[in-house]
C-alpha cells in the first residue's frame, strides 16, 4: 500500500515563504499531477516528499508509515528528473541497474530487471551505449527505466517532458501513462504544461503561489474551476472574464445581456465562459471582432466586449473578418461565476 | 579584386610567420639546453659552440655523479610527491564545500583563499624557518613540503572549486534516490567524473613544488632539493654541471605540461574569479 | 543529511593548515620586522633602507618589473588573438608557448645562461656571422646594460606565458555574438580590438597584471643565475640577510616593504582596471 499523506507541510526559504500550509492525499497507485507556473511551489514540494528538500514543518507519510525524518535512499521512492541525470560514466545498463545494485540484489535479478524496463521502454538496443551517444529523447527513456526497475511504491517525475520538443513530447506522454498504469505505482508528477496535466492525471492538483487552488479530476477543474486563478490557468485558449452587475436577485446584467445566475450578496461579480462554449447566434453578447486566427480546425476570434478582451472559438467555415461586429451566445450550463474578492467560485 | 586578395594573403603571411616566430622564440632556447646537456663537458665549456648537439652523454654523466645530486633529486621528488598528494586531500574537500553550499563565511573563507595566492609566498620561508627548528622539522623532505603545501592549495581549491561546479547536483540527488548516501554517491558518481581534472591539479601541485627555488633555497641544508642545489652551488658549479642539472628541472615539467594542457585554461581561467 | 555542520567540517582542513602556515607566519614576520629583541622599533627598517645596496636594489627590482611587465603585458595580449582566431593547430601552437609555464624561474634563468655566457650561443652566433673575433664577456661588471637586458629577456621568455593563460581564458569568454555585432556596425579589426575586447577583458586583464607584478617583485633565481650580485633585487638582499647575515630582522624588514610595494601596486592596477557595476559580461 503506498498512499502517500502529506499534513501541513510548510517550507521557507529565509524571508521567502514557498509553502502553505500544504494538506493532501495520494491514494495507492493513483497518477496525481502538481500543476502550476514557475515559481509555484510544485518543485519544492515534490522534492520534499523525495527527501531532497527539508520541510521548515509538517509530515510526510508513505503506506501508513511517517518518513519525512528519513534520507531519500529509505523512502521507498524512485525519481524522474527533468535533466535526466543520467550518468554519464556509466552503460545504459549500469544506469538502469544502478539502484538494483545499491540494494545488492543478485546477479540474476538484476539483469532481470534491468531487461525488463529496457524493453518496456524500448531501449533495448541501447544498453551498452553511454549516455553522450544518446538523443535527447533515449536519455529520457533510460532515466525512466531506471526508476521503474527500482520498483519502487512511489515514483515522483519532476517536469520529465519539458525538455523534449512538441511532437515526442506527446508520444512520450502516451507511452508514460501507459507504462506507470501497467507497473500499479502511485506516482506524483511535476509539470507546468496543462495539457500534459489534463491527459495524464487520474486527479490534478493546481498549485498557485504555495498553496493548492483545486485538487480534483481533470474534468472537474475543468467544467467546475474552483477560483478564478484554475479557471484562468486551464483550458488553452484561458477561460473569458466579463463583470456582472446585478440586475434583479438572481439575476445578473452581463455586457447588455441577461443571464440568470447565483443569489450573491455582492453587487458586482464576474461572469465566466470557455472560448469553445459560445457560438454565433441571433441573440447574446455583441462583440467586435480584432483579429481573426485561422487555425485549421476552427477559428480562434479575438474581441472586444464592452472594452473587454475576450475570446472565441468558432466553426472555421463561418466567414468572419477583423472589423465585424458579431453576436455570440454562450452555453447556458457552462456558464460559472466567481466572487470578485476572494475569486473563488459560486455555485 | 586582386588588390584585396593580395592583402589578405600578405595579411595571412604575417600572421603565420607571427606564430611561427614566436614559437621559435620559445623553442629554441630549450634546443639550446637540449645542446648543452647532450654534449661532453668540454664541448659545453668550448667556444664556438656548435648547433648540433654531440649526443655525448659525458655532462649527464658527471652530473649523476656529482656528490649529493642524486640525493638531491630525490628529494626534490619527494618533496613534490608529499606536497601533491597534501594539497588534493585538504584543497578537493574545501573545493567540493565552495561549489555545493551556502554558508555564513563563505565569502571570508574565498577571500583567506585569493589573499594566499595573492602574498608573496617564498617570504613566509623566514618566519617558517624558525617555527620549524623549534618543532624539529627544520631542514626536511617534509617540512619544505608543508611551505610548497601552502604556495599549491590556493590553486587546488579554486580548479577543485570550478571542477565540482561543473557536475550537475542532479547526478548527486539522482544517486541519494537510489539508494547512496552522501558519500557514497560522491564516490560512486561525482569521483569518477572529476578523476582527470583533480588528477590535472595533482600534477600541476607536483610541478609548482618541483620548480620552487626560494624556501626550497632558505630551509634545506642537509636535505637538499635539486633547485637549492643548484641555486647553492650557481657560484662554485661547472657549466656543464648547471646545464644538464637545468635540463632535469625541464623535462619533467615539459612532460606534466603536455599531460595537463587540455585543463590549463579551465584551471587558470576559472582561478580567475 | 547534516546539511549545516558539512560544509564547515569539509573547509576546516584547508582553513587550519593556512592559519597555521600562513597567517601565523605572516604575523611573525610582521613582528620580527619591527623588533630587535628590545621591543618595537623601527631600526630594522631604517638599517635596512640606509645600506647603500638597498636603494640600488629597489630601484632594480622596479626597473626591471617596469620594463618587463608592458612587454609581457603586450606580447600576451598579440599572442592571445592570434590563437583565438586559430582553428587549425591550435592546440599544438598553444602547448608551445604555454610550456614556460612549467618552467622553474631558476632553470629559465640557466637556459638564458646558455644563450648569454662567454662561450655561449649568442657569442657563437656572432662569431659564426663574423661580427667579432673573440668571446666577449656579455655579462660582466663592464656591461650592466647587456645584464640587465639578459635578464629581462630570460623573464619575458619565461613569464608571459601565465598571462597568456588567463587573457586566453578571458577571451574565450566573450561571445562571438559581439564581434559580429560590431562588424556589421561598421568596426574593422583594430576597432574591434580597441573597442570590444580589451574592455570585456579588464578582469582578465586585472587578474593577468596584479598576479605578474606581484611575481616581479618576487624575481630572484632568474637573476641569481644570470648576474648573481651583478644585479642586486630586493628579494636577493632578502636571502643574502637571512642565510649569509643571519640577520632575521633585517630580512623581515625588506619582506615587508616587498609586501607593501606588491599591496601597492595591486591597489592601483585593481582601481585603474575596475569594472563599473552591471558592466561585465
Amino acid at each position: 500500500m503506498a498512499e502517500i499523506e502529506i499534513k501541513n507541510i510548510a517550507k521557507s526559504f529565509g524571508d521567502y515563504q514557498a509553502l502553505h500550509n500544504i494538506n493532501m492525499t495520494i491514494q495507492d497507485q493513483e497518477f496525481m499531477v502538481l500543476l502550476g507556473a514557475s515559481g509555484c511551489g510544485k518543485s519544492t514540494l515534490l522534492r520534499i516528499i523525495a527527501g531532497l528538500e527539508t520541510a521548515t514543518s509538517g509530515e510526510v507519510w508513505i503506506g501508513g508509515r511517517r518518513i519525512d525524518h528519513l534520507s531519500p535512499k529509505d523512502r521507498g521512492i524512485a525519481m524522474v528528473f527533468q535533466n535526466y541525470a543520467v550518468f554519464p560514466h556509466l552503460t545504459v545498463f549500469e544506469n538502469i541497474g544502478f539502484g538494483l545494485r545499491m540494494q545488492k540484489l543478485p546477479n540474476a535479478e538484476v539483469e532481470r530487471r534491468v531487461y525488463r524496463t529496457a524493453e518496456l521502454m524500448h531501449i533495448e538496443q541501447l544498453l551498452k551505449r553511454y549516455s553522450g551517444e544518446l538523443s535527447g529523447g533515449q536519455r529520457q527513456r533510460v532515466a525512466v527505466a531506471r526508476a521503474l526497475a527500482m520498483e519502487p511504491d512511489v515514483i515522483l517525475m519532476d517536469e520529465p517532458l519539458s525538455n523534449l520538443d512538441a511532437l515526442l513530447r506527446m508520444e512520450m506522454r502516451a507511452e508514460l501513462k501507459g507504462v506507470l498504469a501497467e507497473s500499479k505505482t502511485t506516482a506524483i508528477y511535476v509539470t507546468h504544461d496543462q495539457v500534459e496535466a489534463m491527459s495524464m492525471a487520474d486527479r490534478i492538483s493546481v498549485m498557485h503561489q504555495g498553496r493548492i487552488a483545486q485538487n480534483a479530476s481533470p474534468v472537474e477543474v475543468y467544467r467546475n474551476p474552483s477560483e478564478k486563478f484554475v479557471a484562468g490557468f486551464i483550458g488553452n485558449p484561458p477561460m473569458n472574464f466579463l463583470p456582472a452587475v446585478v440586475a434583479s436577485t438572481g439575476h445578473w446584467s452581463v455586457a447588455g445581456c441577461e443571464f440568470a445566475g447565483p443569489d450573491a450578496q455582492a453587487t458586482t461579480i464576474d461572469f465566466a465562459i470557455r472560448p469553445e462554449d459560445v457560438s454565433p447566434s441571433e441573440a447574446g453578447i455583441s462583440a467586435v471582432v480584432r483579429v481573426v486566427e485561422p487555425l485549421g480546425a476552427h477559428l480562434l476570434v479575438t474581441c472586444d466586449v464592452d472594452g473587454h478582451l475576450f475570446r472565441a472559438v468558432l466553426d472555421s467555415d463561418l466567414a468572419i473578418r477583423a472589423g465585424d461586429t458579431i453576436t455570440l451566445a454562450p452555453q447556458l450550463d457552462r456558464i460559472r461565476w466567481f466572487d470578485q474578492t476572494t475569486t473563488q467560485a459560486i455555485c | 579584386m586582386a588588390a584585396t586578395h593580395q592583402t589578405r594573403a600578405s595579411g595571412r603571411f604575417v600572421y603565420v610567420s607571427g606564430v611561427v616566430l614566436l614559437c621559435a622564440w620559445v623553442l629554441v632556447p630549450l634546443y639550446f639546453l637540449l645542446i648543452n646537456t647532450l654534449s661532453s663537458p668540454e664541448a659545453v665549456n668550448a667556444f664556438p659552440k656548435s648547433f648540433i648537439p654531440e649526443f655525448d652523454l659525458g655532462s649527464l654523466t658527471f652530473f649523476a655523479n656529482f656528490s649529493g645530486m642524486l640525493s638531491a633529486l630525490k628529494n626534490s621528488i619527494f618533496v613534490a610527491a608529499i606536497t601533491m598528494v597534501l594539497s588534493i586531500t585538504l584543497g578537493a574537500p574545501a573545493g567540493y564545500a565552495l561549489s555545493r553550499f551556502e554558508f555564513r563565511g563563505k565569502e571570508t573563507f574565498r577571500f583567506l583563499i585569493l589573499l594566499t595566492r595573492a602574498f608573496p609566498l617564498p617570504l613566509l620561508a623566514l618566519p617558517l624557518a624558525v617555527m620549524f627548528i623549534r618543532t624539529g622539522i627544520d631542514d626536511t623532505i617534509f617540512g619544505l613540503a608543508l611551505i610548497h603545501t601552502t604556495l599549491a592549495l590556493p590553486f587546488a581549491v579554486l580548479i577543485t572549486f570550478s571542477l565540482f561546479s561543473g557536475i550537475p547536483m542532479e547526478l548527486e540527488e539522482a544517486a541519494w534516490t537510489l539508494g547512496c548516501t552522501r558519500l557514497t554517491a560522491f564516490t560512486k558518481v561525482v569521483l569518477p567524473l572529476v578523476l582527470p581534472g583533480i588528477t590535472a591539479s595533482a600534477i600541476f601541485a607536483f610541478v609548482i613544488s618541483w620548480n620552487e627555488v626560494f624556501a626550497a633555497a632558505v630551509l634545506t641544508i642537509e636535505n637538499r632539493t635539486l633547485t637549492a642545489f643548484l641555486l647553492q652551488n650557481l657560484d662554485t658549479s661547472p657549466l656543464h654541471l648547471k646545464f644538464a642539472g637545468g635540463f632535469i628541472l625541464v623535462v619533467p615539467a615539459l612532460v606534466f605540461i603536455f599531460a595537463v594542457r587540455k585543463y590549463l585554461f579551465a584551471m587558470w581561467g576559472i582561478a580567475n574569479r | 543529511m547534516n546539511n549545516r555542520t558539512l560544509p564547515y567540517i569539509l573547509i576546516l582542513p584547508v582553513t587550519i593548515f593556512l592559519g597555521v602556515f600562513f597567517l601565523y607566519p605572516f604575523v611573525l614576520v610582521a613582528q620580527q620586522a619591527f623588533t630587535t629583541g628590545a621591543g618595537f622599533t623601527l631600526d630594522n627598517f631604517t638599517k635596512v633602507t640606509s645600506h647603500w645596496k638597498f636603494s640600488t636594489s629597489f630601484k632594480n627590482t622596479l626597473l626591471l618589473a617596469a620594463a618587463v611587465v608592458p612587454v609581457q603585458l603586450a606580447l600576451a595580449l598579440l599572442m592571445a588573438t592570434m590563437v583565438s582566431n586559430m582553428k587549425k593547430g591550435r592546440d599544438l601552437v598553444l602547448y608551445v608557448w604555454t610550456i614556460p609555464l612549467g618552467i622553474s624561474d631558476l632553470a629559465a634563468g640557466i637556459i638564458w645562461l646558455a644563450i648569454f655566457e662567454q662561450s655561449g650561443f649568442l657569442n657563437s652566433m656572432m662569431h659564426g656571422l663574423g661580427f667579432i673575433d673573440r668571446p666577449t664577456n656579455l655579462i660582466s661588471y663592464q656591461s650592466p646594460a647587456l645584464v640587465f637586458v639578459a635578464i629581462a629577456l630570460a623573464e619575458i621568455w619565461r613569464a608571459t606565458a601565465i598571462m597568456l593563460v588567463i587573457l586566453v581564458a578571458g577571451i574565450g569568454l566573450i561571445p562571438k555574438e559581439y564581434y559580429e555585432a560590431a562588424e556589421v556596425f561598421g568596426a574593422g579589426p583594430w576597432k574591434r580590438f580597441t573597442r570590444i575586447t580589451l574592455p570585456l577583458l579588464r578582469p582578465s586583464l586585472s587578474t593577468a597584471l596584479v598576479l605578474r607584478v606581484i611575481l616581479a617583485f618576487e624575481v630572484f633565481a632568474v637573476v641569481q643565475a644570470l648576474g648573481g650580485t651583478l644585479y642586486p633585487v630586493l628579494m636577493g638582499e632578502t636571502y643574502k640577510y637571512q642565510f649569509e647575515l643571519l640577520n632575521g630582522g633585517a630580512a623581515a624588514a625588506i619582506a615587508l616593504i616587498i609586501l607593501g610595494i606588491s599591496i601597492a601596486a595591486t591597489l592601483v592596477i585593481l582601481r585603474v582596471l575596475r569594472v563599473p557595476k552591471g558592466a561585465s559580461i
